[in-house]
């Protein structure tokens, strides 16, 4: 029994300092998981909550979710986006119940018919004086104190963000110079949703998120991008990781010299395969939009956002948790609001890799469920994150976990571990 | 011609070549140039027109198989569709309109069974050559919800 009691008090823990390990307890823990809730989400972090083009017109909203908060987010009569956690200050019901739509200047409570405007002020409480002079609420009752929590909020070339915390930077300086520019290349105009899907994972939030960051991956796991050269460790690119760890840009530059390379094949890794073709090549159809012959880009921001951008086929997803092993990843596909009629079928043919049908992205949705299931009994050991070093700095390759340490640099540093 | 039978014969057929892993036959129940799409009702509502899988070809209908059967890593599973009666909605002369509910139950490796997707087919089915059995020349999936499972392999 002493044994038990020692893990209860040892269990938050953090075994080393050193980045290169991660206890699997992380993954399994449900008071760290409440933890994140407090220290993470509502914590100094920026978390994205929607694109502008989601709610282009006053009164437009979307509801989601910021951790396990709901909140809704919703444009305000001077163009403004607001944001405020979606619970009525009476009986904590949601105010808003539906995805999204349109409210004009008022949002109301279903239960008893209490309404806010567009900033998440209450302003109507019905029957307040009750009827004939009878029932009502007590005049010294003030209901507002107990309203729904207002949060900052930021955009970001048609990104928007949201936070609970008085410190959390401005968005330019919570990413840096490095990870803000690369941000900029992909958002170069207007957004065109093309569509949104929810992907339920079967794993740990931060399982998804490693696996984003993990470039080591790409190209072992994923037949696809071996085979067909749209990402190989041989080609051109790198890792840039932000000073404080958090976010990073992964990227892949075409260079016509790999095709010749061997180094796969020399170590007789499975997702070489030359045999492979397409019988229509189209879905490879790339086109060059961004003039800067980097053909994919994958960028994180701390904690759950990812801009992808695989040739031209582009997407935004978001993060959320719903308990230590299960997650829902939020895509919206997008393209350019000046998008030729041909762009937009590369775009939908080329979204056959990504999501949950993706020749890429099915497997990043099992793995992370390998992994919960892997390590069910293994939760005092640790995971090794060595490739490419000990740091989490930018590097100029891909063959490393460079930017998975940043994730821990700064998840121990908002958890305290 | 009643070609409601017709129908009936063609998403029975579909079904089996899916539930059966027969999937190499799976193309050839579309015409080339084709549109096969999954996609949801929420984002038919909206006019949005991505899909979890979009193929405007036979030729990647037949790259999905060639994907599942040599490229993709995911767990051994099963389906079972269960395809409702088709309603016609229109019919030009050379072509058909219709509407088909389906569901399909997934059984995993493991023995877990899931209610794995509901929702309707939209298809598009020429029907000017009496001689030739039905094909599609579109079939939209449009899944009644938003959410999926983390992996679709399989073609619905």
């Amino acid at each position: 029994m002493d044994t038990i009691a020692e893990c209860a008090t040892t269990r938050r823990c953090w075994p080393s300092d050193s980045l290169t390990r991660v206890p699997y307890w992380v993954y399994q823990d449900e008071a760290n998981f409440e933890d994140e809730q407090q220290r993470i989400f509502e914590g100094p972090a920026w978390n994205f909550v929607c694109l502008e083009a989601d709610i282009p017109n006053r009164g437009d909203y979307r509801t989601t979710h910021v951790g396990a908060m709901p909140v809704i987010v919703v444009r305000d009569a001077d163009g403004t986006i607001n944001a405020f956690e979606n619970r009525c200050a009476h009986r904590g019901a949601l105010i808003a119940f539906d995805d999204g739509g349109n409210v004009q200047n008022t949002f109301r409570c279903v239960y008893h018919a209490w309404s806010y405007d567009l900033a998440g002020n209450l302003k109507g409480i019905a029957f307040e004086h009750g009827i004939h002079g009878a029932g009502g609420m007590q005049r010294d009752i003030r209901p507002e104190g107990h309203g729904p929590r207002k949060l900052r909020t930021t955009t970001l070339y048609g990104l928007v963000f949201a936070t609970l915390s008085a410190e959390t930077p401005p968005i330019e300086e919570y990413l840096g110079a490095d990870v803000l520019g690369r941000i900029r290349r992909v958002l170069k105009g207007p957004l065109r949703i093309m569509g949104r899907f929810t992907q339920s994972l079967p794993n740990n939030w931060k399982l998804y998120v490693e696996n984003v960051k993990d470039t080591y991956h790409a190209s072992l796991l994923h037949l696809f991008f071996g085979t067909f050269r749209i990402t190989r460790l041989t080609q051109g690119g790198g890792v840039l990781v932000s000073s404080d760890g958090g976010h990073h840009a992964s990227y892949t530059i075409d260079r016509a010299d790999d095709r010749q390379s061997t180094a796969y094949r020399e170590q007789q890794i499975r997702s070489e395969r030359s045999d492979y073709r397409l019988a229509d090549p189209g879905l490879l159809d790339a086109v060059d939009e961004f003039g800067d012959d980097i053909r994919l880009q994958i960028l994180s921001v701390f904690p759950g956002f990812i801009l992808q951008q695989i040739q031209n086929c582009l997407a935004v997803r978001q993060v959320l948790p719903r308990g230590i092993d299960r997650t829902d990843l939020h895509w919206t596909y997008f393209g350019f609001a000046d998008d030729t009629p041909e762009m937009n079928r590369r775009r939908l043919r080329q979204q056959n890799l990504v999501g949950p049908a993706g020749y890429v992205s099915m497997e990043d949705g099992c793995v992370g469920g390998f992994v919960q299931r892997g390590i069910a009994a293994a939760g005092e050991q640790v995971s090794v994150v060595e490739m490419g070093g000990e740091g989490a700095d930018s590097q100029a390759t891909r063959a490393t976990e460079t930017s998975v340490r940043g994730f821990w640099k700064a998840y121990r540093r908002c958890m305290g571990y | 011609m009643d070609l409601l039978p017709h129908l009936v014969d063609l998403n029975a057929d579909y079904a089996r070549a899916i539930d059966n892993d027969e999937l190499e036959r799976w193309p050839d129940f579309f015409l080339d140039p084709c549109l096969y799409k999954v996609t949801t009702a929420d984002n038919l509502a909206h006019g949005y027109e991505s899909g979890i899988i979009y193929a405007d070809s036979r030729g990647m209908l037949q790259d999905r198989v060639t994907a599942l059967r040599q490229a993709n890593i995911y767990d051994r599973q099963r389906y079972r569709h269960i395809v409702g009666l088709p309603s016609i909605l229109a019919r030009n002369g050379t072509e058909l309109r219709v509407e088909t509910p389906f569901l399909v139950v997934r059984t995993m490796r493991t023995g877990v069974m899931d209610l794995f997707a509901t929702g309707r087919y939209l298809d598009v089915v020429p029907c000017d050559d009496e001689r030739q059995s039905l094909r599609f020349r579109e079939r939209l999936v449009v899944c009644d919800g938003a959410r999926f499972d983390t992996l679709v392999a399989l073609p619905l």
